[in-house]
């Protein structure tokens, strides 16, 4: 079955199962490999995307339900929210294993774009879903009010 | 040795044992005589499926949904946020989509579930650790019931596409007892003996 | 998406991944390379340098990066050598090769124990001073001037108005001796070391370039998913696969020694494969005891012996039971479940097997044992392994059975020569085993008059984890001291102690878990002796002040420092422990709130001495990681069978693990040493469980012997 979406701006189409998830098709099909397979039930967040604008956990999704979608991965994730969030964490040097972190920038950016002050319980609340098993979360937190420093000029 | 239990079991005391329950139709109260007992009794019936696990976990009266027949904490871990729809940053959405989503290969839940639209109920319409008779009162009164008349309500259970949900709720999960159709009849009939409340 | 091209072409094209996080020559940062360039054109001074003439210097780092942080660690003891400036500084993995990148601790190739910068200090620093010999002598001959004349300064050699760069020198250093014993820096010397130098890996990290093993693609690669038995030493008794050759992108089912795999033209298709799959087990072999009937019986073996396979008494001064009798005893038994480690990337690895060799990427943590056991599983020499950047470990990656490796051999060997990947799922990963053991203390101790401790017999019963695999070796017919590290050498002066460990036997196979033994000895020690000084009215700081007397001086220089950090005027229970592992000092002190009957960690102090702090930021960050993991496993984790031996586990869902609104706020200082840097991955964990746990009780009266504390019922 062929399915035809944009992805990070571009147009794709995929001749794939309908059932794939949008991960596998991200990551097999596009070779777009920032976005991580952690439990392939979103239990963990690592493989968060923008489905039309919304946080997605693309492991959940079948490619069947992002026909004539927008797509945006960490490859194509960009907007000043996106750049205050990559720059706070790489001046505090936010991931260890690094491994959850397309899937945290994805979330934190998403807040931002929705919240430019979050409190540590918006952060909370925001980034719950994503697990980091080598416990940045502290860091996740500092850097995100970084982040909405940065934006507030 | 000391060891803790979470609250999931607390919360577990509502659950329903699903499997066992059929809902049965407004016909079979019709041996009730007095219209106020019948509506009552009907509306009894009714709370088969308002206090199933399918309605309640949506239904909560904190900040947070349950989940699963046994009514655990949603995980991972959701808040209700400002439109109950989540928080800004993880939203219902990031995960539900419009229709249950099977899970293939992986192991853990059998099904994401799924509905368009898909959010909790308003915090002024929840039914946990409510009686029968609690939710029944709260239900006419326009204040706690979305502002809904009584036709409206009776549309809302027996049209409404997320209460349908409940009878259709993806692999891993008991449906509600009966179907939406026979449902939306006890409803009606409920209301047209006087939507009469439990004592 | 931003492509990068090679620096100079290294790349060979065998790897399809679109985006790679080589940096452009000119930029002025720190970084890595996934796959180490091609040496023409590079002077290479020894096996762990190269200069490249566009002025970049690559460190080769025998460690695998998972985050604690050796691409930027011994790259900054390379760096200080040379005084290069940091932006002209790149890491890269080296090959796998025992002769030229063994662990100085292990003797063979790999990373654990928290070693990686303590066996590598005065090594790569060496590799840096012999660099700079060289370096310093080209540009003496270029300059005409002594040597002595030259001084270098963020990677500029210079005398008087001359000056060179490493690149434009690094053909003529090719040409000079290499010195036999390079002098390094002194201490006051350091202009790199303890400095909080950014990491080389974090940007690829934040942007989606950081390339793991997952990441791999290859021309006509497919992907393997292994349908593992689903209780410990179930075998295949039969298997229909006809539906699952039915799924559309299926290739191939073969029946491995690990289970059945599925091989098909991407993960879904396999994944889908692998569900279709109708298998009979054969559980003749197969553990069938629950968790609460082998806990029950791990009970009986830690108090007395007769319980269990074999018992040992590991240690033994004065004589425990006279002392014991007639006392008041106080007695405790600590509950500890098997807990799986789930690194955020599940066990994953990709093969291209040829004609008599094969190329291999993997997140190897012992490359000698997984090289080995690929080229034995296949039946060939060559084997050239890639070690990836890896999704987490925490000992996971670490195998003394190579076992991984090996189902990816098996798994090739099965295809025959061409590309596969295999990977793991969530399930495979928390169901597979290799988990840190079931454990269970029991302490019996007496007090005297005064609050002494006369007495402490300790009973531990756990399986092995060493005994039963290649390195059995190690323990010299001994005890598996993995079961009881940080019980031993009891650091609490008692003139009369005893320490028993049982060994314990079970299908259900077992691995180090970050700081092994430590995870529970140092929660049933600390626990422990706090209840004894609350028994005997003493403050739990003085106390272990008191009773660490004159021979532990680190261990009372962090529970001094922390105390001082802590601020413990709030409403709440605060609890501490020190624990020493891998030659670490922490202490660690926890606010604790009462939340309905659940603790809720607020805030954790932590003081930690690790000699020498190479790079202090990354010091704290395994230290607020290292909190973040014990508390996980504290509060939530656990692994459990039912009876019949089927695990109740399969994902985060089941097996919780902490999430951002459970971490506690960290505070970590680093009290200054001069001596050798000593390990950090590890330490940071033990300390925080009966931080927890004493903060609890104090605040209570409840005391917390069973593991987790909160479990998922």
């Amino acid at each position: 079955m062929t399915i035809s979406f944009t992805v990070n701006g571009q147009d794709r189409s995929v001749d794939v199962d309908p059932d794939t998830p949008l991960l596998w098709v991200l990551r097999d099909e596009l070779r777009l490999t920032g976005t991580k397979f952690g439990c392939g039930i979103a239990q963990c967040g690592a493989c968060t995307v923008y489905l039309n604008g919304m946080t997605r956990r693309s492991c959940v999704t079948p490619i069947s339900m992002v026909e004539g979608s927008d797509v945006t991965t960490i490859e194509g994730l960009s907007g000043p929210e996106a750049e205050a969030v990559q720059a706070a964490w790489t001046a505090i040097d936010v991931p260890q294993c690094g491994y959850c972190q397309s899937g945290q920038v994805m979330s934190a950016t998403a807040l931002l774009q929705q919240n430019g002050a979050p409190t540590d319980e918006d952060i909370d609340n925001a980034m719950a879903g994503n697990i980091c098993r080598c416990a940045t979360y502290v860091r996740i937190r500092q850097a995100i009010h970084d982040a909405a420093k940065t934006l507030e000029g | 040795m000391t060891r803790l239990m979470m609250p999931v079991a607390l919360s577990v005391v509502l659950a329903f044992p699903a499997a066992a329950q059929d809902l049965r139709a407004p016909s079979e109260f019709e041996s009730i005589a007095d219209p106020s007992e019948r509506s009552a009794a009907i509306f009894e019936e009714m709370g088969k499926v308002l206090t199933h696990p399918r309605c309640l976990n949506c239904h909560p009266k904190g900040d947070s949904p349950t989940q699963g027949d046994d009514m655990h904490p949603h995980m991972p871990p959701v808040v209700r946020g400002a439109a109950d729809f989540g928080a800004p940053g993880m939203t219902c959405n990031t995960c539900h989509g419009p229709e249950n989503y099977e899970t293939v290969g992986v192991g853990g839940i059998e099904s994401v579930p799924g509905h368009e639209p898909w959010s909790l109920a308003p915090v002024e319409m929840a039914w946990t650790d409510m009686s029968l008779g609690e939710i029944c009162a709260q239900l006419k009164d326009p204040e706690r019931n979305g502002d809904r008349t009584m036709d409206e309500i009776h549309d809302h259970m027996a049209n409404d596409g997320l209460v349908g949900w409940g009878w259709d709720p993806g692999e891993g999960r008991t449906p509600a007892p009966g179907s939406q159709q026979l449902f939306g009849q006890l409803t009606r009939a409920w209301i047209d003996t006087g939507a009469a409340c439990p004592g | 998406m931003n492509i990068h091209t090679s620096r100079r072409g290294f790349l060979t094209g065998l790897i399809v991944a679109v985006a790679l996080p080589q940096l452009a020559r000119a930029e002025a940062r720190p970084g890595y390379f996934n796959e180490l360039p091609a040496l023409d054109g590079d002077w290479a001074p020894n096996a762990f340098i190269r200069v490249a003439p566009d002025n970049t210097v690559t460190v080769l780092i025998k460690h695998i990066e998972f985050g604690q942080g050796p691409y930027t660690g011994l790259t900054t003891l390379v760096a200080e050598e040379l005084d290069a400036d940091w932006g002209q500084m790149r890491a890269a993995a080296a090959p796998a090769d025992a002769e030229k990148y063994a662990n100085m601790a292990f003797g063979m190739q790999g990373t654990g124990g928290s070693s990686s910068m303590a066996n590598s200090f005065m090594q790569m620093r060496k590799a840096g001073a012999a660099a700079r010999a060289m370096l310093v002598a080209a540009a003496a001959e270029k300059f005409g001037v002594p040597a002595d004349q030259i001084t270098i300064e963020k990677g500029v050699l210079k005398a008087g108005d001359q000056s060179a760069s490493f690149g434009e020198l690094a053909e003529a250093a090719a040409s000079q001796t290499a010195p036999d014993d390079p002098q390094v820096k002194s201490p006051d010397q350091f202009r790199l070391i303890g400095t909080d130098l950014p990491k080389v890996d974090t940007k690829a990290k934040t942007d989606g370039q950081a390339e793991f093993s997952l990441d791999v693609y290859l021309d006509g690669m497919l992907t393997a998913v292994v349908a593992h038995p689903p209780k410990f030493g179930a075998t295949v008794a039969s298997v229909d696969d006809s539906a699952a050759l039915q799924v559309a992108g299926v290739q191939k089912v073969a029946q491995i020694p690990q289970g059945v795999a599925v091989y098909a033209d991407n993960t879904f298709a396999a994944l889908k494969g692998r569900a279709a799959l109708e298998i009979d087990w054969d559980d003749s072999s197969a553990e069938t005891r629950s968790t609460d009937q082998m806990i029950d019986q791990w009970t009986a073996a830690a108090r007395a012996t007769g319980h269990a396979a074999r018992d040992w008494e590991v240690e033994a001064t004065g004589d425990v039971d006279q002392a014991l009798s007639g006392a008041e005893m106080v007695e405790a038994t600590y509950v500890f479940p098997y807990l799986a480690h789930t690194p955020m990337e599940p066990l994953d690895g990709v093969i291209r097997l040829g004609d008599r060799e094969a190329d291999v990427w993997m997140g190897s943590q012992m490359q000698t044992g997984d090289v080995g056991t690929l080229a034995s599983t296949l039946g060939i020499q060559n084997v050239r392994l890639n070690t990836m950047l890896a999704g987490g470990s925490f000992g996971r990656r670490a195998q003394p059975d190579a076992h991984f490796a090996a189902e990816l051999g098996e798994v090739a060997k099965a295809h025959g020569p061409g590309a596969v990947k295999l990977l793991w799922t969530r399930e495979d990963d928390i169901q597979g085993g290799y988990y840190r053991p079931l454990t269970v203390h029991n302490i019996r101790a007496a007090l005297d008059a005064d609050g002494n401790i006369t007495a402490w017999d300790h009973g531990i019963a756990a399986q092995p984890i060493f005994i039963g695999t290649p390195f059995e070796g190690m323990l010299q017919g001994g005890p598996d001291f993995s079961a009881f590290e940080g019980a031993s050498e009891l650091r609490y002066t008692t003139a009369n102690h005893r320490l028993r460990w049982a060994q314990m036997e079970s299908p259900v196979t077992t691995l180090w878990w970050r700081s092994v033994g430590h995870s529970h000895t140092g929660f049933a020690v600390e626990c422990f002796v706090d209840e004894l000084l609350e028994k005997a009215g003493r403050d739990p700081i003085e106390g272990r002040l008191a009773l660490l007397g004159d021979d532990h001086p680190r261990e009372k220089g962090v529970l001094q420092r922390v105390a001082q950090m802590a601020d413990m005027s709030g409403d709440f229970g605060y609890g501490v422990a020190v624990v020493k592992s891998f030659d670490s000092y922490v202490a660690q002190i926890a606010e604790v709130e009462d939340r309905g009957g659940i603790p809720h960690v607020r805030r954790v102090w932590c003081a930690v001495d690790c000699g020498l702090a190479v790079n202090p930021n990354i010091v704290r960050a395994q230290m607020e990681g290292g909190i973040g993991y014990g508390l996980s496993a504290v509060l939530f984790s656990e692994i459990t069978l039912d009876q019949g031996g089927t695990i109740r586990q399969q994902n985060w869902d089941s097996y919780p693990i902490m999430r951002i609104p459970q971490m506690p706020a960290v505070e970590v200082e680093i009290v200054q040493s001069a001596e050798p840097p000593t390990g950090v991955g590890e330490p940071g964990t033990p300390p925080i469980g009966p931080a927890v746990a004493n903060a609890w009780r104090r605040m209570t009266g409840k005391a917390l012997r069973r593991l987790p504390i909160v479990p998922v019922a």
